[in-house]
């Protein structure tokens, strides 16, 4: 119980304080001021949803190589809290775009491939719940799943030919983009506290996943018995 | 058996079967006209409009039928549980994939070619000048859909729900294929038409890469 209640009060803690940074020591923007302060749970959220998804990509190979089912309660685990992190993000924005765009909504690039993202995983858990044999759904999930992982660059790539309108990135970006140094610190450190959100929770799913396959094994075996002492 | 002429024969077994049957081009052809003639009433048919919305319309219409055509590629193989008999069949399960592969892009294929002219009437568009391009994108556009289409359809046999659940599957999919075929085939039937070589790229890289991963993943597929 300790070894659990600990890393989940430190995340608890590391979020409280991303939060009062993002809010208080960060300095303010020039031109959108208060509203750009979402941008430091906005980002970080989408690069942890993809995160999160590669971790799936990950499980799905490792199923498949190896046919553990540890493998596919890990990449049902990163998929799921993957799509509640991309649904951060496509929630953030629109309260951002509102008052920085002035409408909620832009099929921009980013925003755009970001849904068909959000839209990609969603039809993998879809699948999921649909299979009822725990073997065949975990081979067909993995099969899916690497597809769909590999479709992600090419959705990428095509919607960025097609259209852009987003801010262009200032982490990492080209040259004259850059943030503030304490903005840049304030990042990090919320994009780190999302990342040990991320770690917490696929462990959280990952154990509730494994208790659940071990549920229906016995709840299997004990239907054989059942019916075995009837029939005798 | 060697590969080449173990999918030429499953290719061949799909056609007959098709052919005797005769239900599913009837059925996916009817379809995609409905499709068609459903958006005159959604937008307005002049020329100018057309010509704008055209390529869009096509390609959603080719897409549609599409995922739903390829839904009985695996799903009617259960019904007497051929796909085990096939699955003992002492060739490589990426032969079984290639034929039934071939046998959807030639239905695809068939459809497009009563749509076409359908299409070029109905929209006002002019695609004889540009024929022989406007092909070369159909056939990079079908082979994409045909290859994702086969495996998902695989994919949804195994599933509850499986006509509503391949459309889920695969559209997502297909949005970078959706792109690239409409862009291409927008340049193809604007004033200046050209074949815009991005487009084709990407719908190349589709192909390939889903064809290759199609073929690492076969083994996986067609075992259970």
């Amino acid at each position: 119980m300790i070894k659990r209640l600990i890393p989940a009060v430190a995340v608890g803690a590391l979020m409280i304080f991303g939060g009062y940074a993002a809010l208080f020591i960060a300095p303010d923007e020039s031109t959108m001021h208060a509203i750009q302060r979402i941008f430091y749970f906005h980002a970080p959220s989408g690069m942890v949803a993809l995160m999160a998804f590669t971790i799936c990509f990950i499980a799905n190979i490792g199923y498949l190589v190896g046919r553990k089912p540890h493998w596919d309660c890990l990449a049902v685990a990163a998929a799921e809290v993957g799509v509640a992190f991309n649904t951060v993000v496509l929630i953030t924005g629109p309260i951002w775009a509102k008052p920085a765009w002035g409408i909620w909504w832009a099929w921009d690039a980013r925003l755009t491939s970001t849904l068909v993202l959000w839209l990609l995983y969603i039809s993998f858990l879809l699948l999921r719940d649909l299979i009822a044999d725990p073997d065949r759904r975990s081979v067909f999930s993995a099969i899916y799943g690497i597809f769909l992982f590999l479709d992600v660059p090419l959705v990428y790539f095509s919607i960025r030919i097609w259209r852009t309108q987003h801010p262009q990135p200032v982490i990492l970006g080209g040259q004259g983009s850059g943030l503030d140094p304490t903005m840049r610190k304030v990042f990090y450190l919320c994009w780190f506290a999302l990342t040990a959100v991320m770690a917490i929770l696929i462990r959280q799913r990952y154990q509730l996943e494994r208790a659940r396959n071990e549920v229906e094994e016995l709840r299997i075996e004990a239907e054989r018995q059942i019916s075995a002492a009837g029939q005798a | 058996m060697n590969t080449a002429r173990a999918a030429t024969t499953i290719l061949v077994k799909e056609v007959r079967a098709e052919f005797r049957a005769r239900e599913l081009l009837n059925t996916t052809f009817v379809f995609a006209l409905v499709v068609v003639v459903m958006f005159s009433f959604a937008f307005d048919p002049t020329a100018a409009e057309s010509r704008r919305f055209g390529p869009g319309l096509l390609w959603i219409a080719l897409l549609f039928a599409g995922s739903l055509m390829l839904q009985p590629s695996f799903a009617r193989e259960h019904a007497n549980d051929t796909l085990d008999a096939l699955c003992l069949a002492p060739v490589s399960p990426f032969a079984i994939l290639l034929g039934k592969i071939l046998a959807n892009v030639i239905f695809l294929g068939a459809c497009e070619v009563l749509l076409l002219p359908i299409f070029a009437v109905f929209y006002n568009v002019a695609l004889m000048p540009v024929i022989g391009r406007l092909v070369f994108v159909l056939a990079l556009g079908t082979f994409g859909l045909a290859v994702t289409g086969t495996v998902f359809s695989a994919v949804a046999a195994q599933a509850r729900m499986r006509e509503l659940l391949l459309p889920l599957l695969l559209l997502p999919v297909l949005v970078p294929l959706l792109l690239a075929a409409v862009e291409a085939t927008a340049g193809l039937l604007s004033d200046t038409p050209e074949l815009q070589s991005t487009w084709i790229e990407l719908l190349v890289g589709f192909d390939v890469m889903f064809f290759t991963v199609s073929w690492l993943l076969s083994d996986f597929l067609l075992q259970e």
